[in-house]
């Protein structure tokens, strides 16, 4: 099974990098884009189905390592 | 007095703090292996700069997981001297051993320069030896050092008198443009609630000879050194 997990700075954190990307994205005329965020994308193969026990055991996974939850919010979503 | 200086795959100032530690102030210090599970009777322990583990996921996010880090968090657990520089400083706030991230500076620039930072205050083992208000001139070196943490504990690093340096200009004045990272309130260096526990950006061990420019990052290990001679007197 694979579990795709999504990584993106909270709300309130500075994310220069959103900033020149968004800046970049004026520049060649994109003048619809309002902001940009730049997060992080994972995808964990792992053993086990779809479970109550593997949602703990990711949720763990995320909030002891995979984000920081400082600065850091995390969704996942579980596939196959 | 025993100082202890981490080694994780990719740290890269270790071997400028043994120098320091060891051949400019003449006291005991050694190498502990990051797999190491005990860290014997060190004074205090120095989680050094560098790139550990190639700052993947986040600087300092592996490392934390380090087997030696057990070790150091015990060793702070007992009110014992921890101080960690630059890569140091982001390990220790993974490790939830301070408060606070680091981030991406504001400038999406690594900086490398020398800063002027002012102590904020002497009343920790780590600016004991100095003045408050008094500033120094030592270097920088990092891509991901904007400090951030959430206003209630901005708030509490305050009241608490937490905030050891920040980035000043010339004249000691806090402005935007002396911050080589846009750290929230210009913070360049903190402690934990307890006083034991250092985290500091700039890298005073660059600056403790004259001969590379400037000797005032010593004041930092003078005041360790200050700290545990007054608590041995005891």
């Amino acid at each position: 099974m694979k579990a795709k997990i999504y990584v993106t700075p909270k709300k309130a954190v500075l994310d220069p990098q959103g900033k020149a990307v968004a800046n970049a994205l004026h520049s060649l005329g994109y003048a619809a884009v309002k902001e940009v965020r730049i997060g992080k994308y994972m995808e964990v193969e792992l053993d086990g189905a779809d479970n109550a026990a593997v949602q703990k055991q990711l949720d763990e996974m995320c909030h002891r390592i995979l984000s920081n939850p400082v600065i850091e919010d995390y969704r996942f979503e579980l596939e196959g | 007095m025993k100082f202890g200086i981490i080694q994780f795959p990719g740290s890269n100032c270790d071997l400028d703090k043994l120098w320091v530690l060891q051949d400019v102030l003449k006291q005991e210090a050694r190498y502990v292996w990051h797999k190491d599970t005990a860290i014997g009777d060190l004074d205090c322990v120095v989680v050094p700069g560098g790139f550990s583990y190639g700052d993947y996921l986040r600087t300092g996010a592996i490392a934390r997981f380090s087997p030696v880090m057990k070790a150091v968090a015990d060793h702070a657990g007992r009110g014992k001297l921890v101080i960690g520089i630059c890569n140091g400083f982001q390990i220790l706030c993974e490790a939830g051993l301070l408060p606070g991230a680091l981030l991406r500076n504001r400038s999406l620039q690594f900086r490398c320069e020398h800063v002027f930072v002012r102590i904020e205050t002497s009343q920790s083992p780590f600016t004991c030896a100095a003045q408050k208000r008094d500033i120094i001139r030592i270097p920088v070196a990092h891509g991901e050092g904007c400090y951030f943490a959430d206003p209630e504990t901005i708030a509490g690093l305050k009241k608490n008198d937490q905030i050891l340096f920040r980035y000043v200009d010339s004249r000691g004045r806090v402005a935007d443009t002396a911050s080589p990272n846009g750290s929230v309130e210009n913070i360049a260096g903190i402690c934990n609630a307890t006083r034991n526990v250092c985290g500091m950006m700039p890298h005073p061990e660059r600056a403790s000879e004259e001969a590379l420019g400037s000797a005032n990052g010593r004041v930092v290990f003078e005041s360790i050194l200050k700290h545990l001679r007054g608590s041995q007197a005891q």
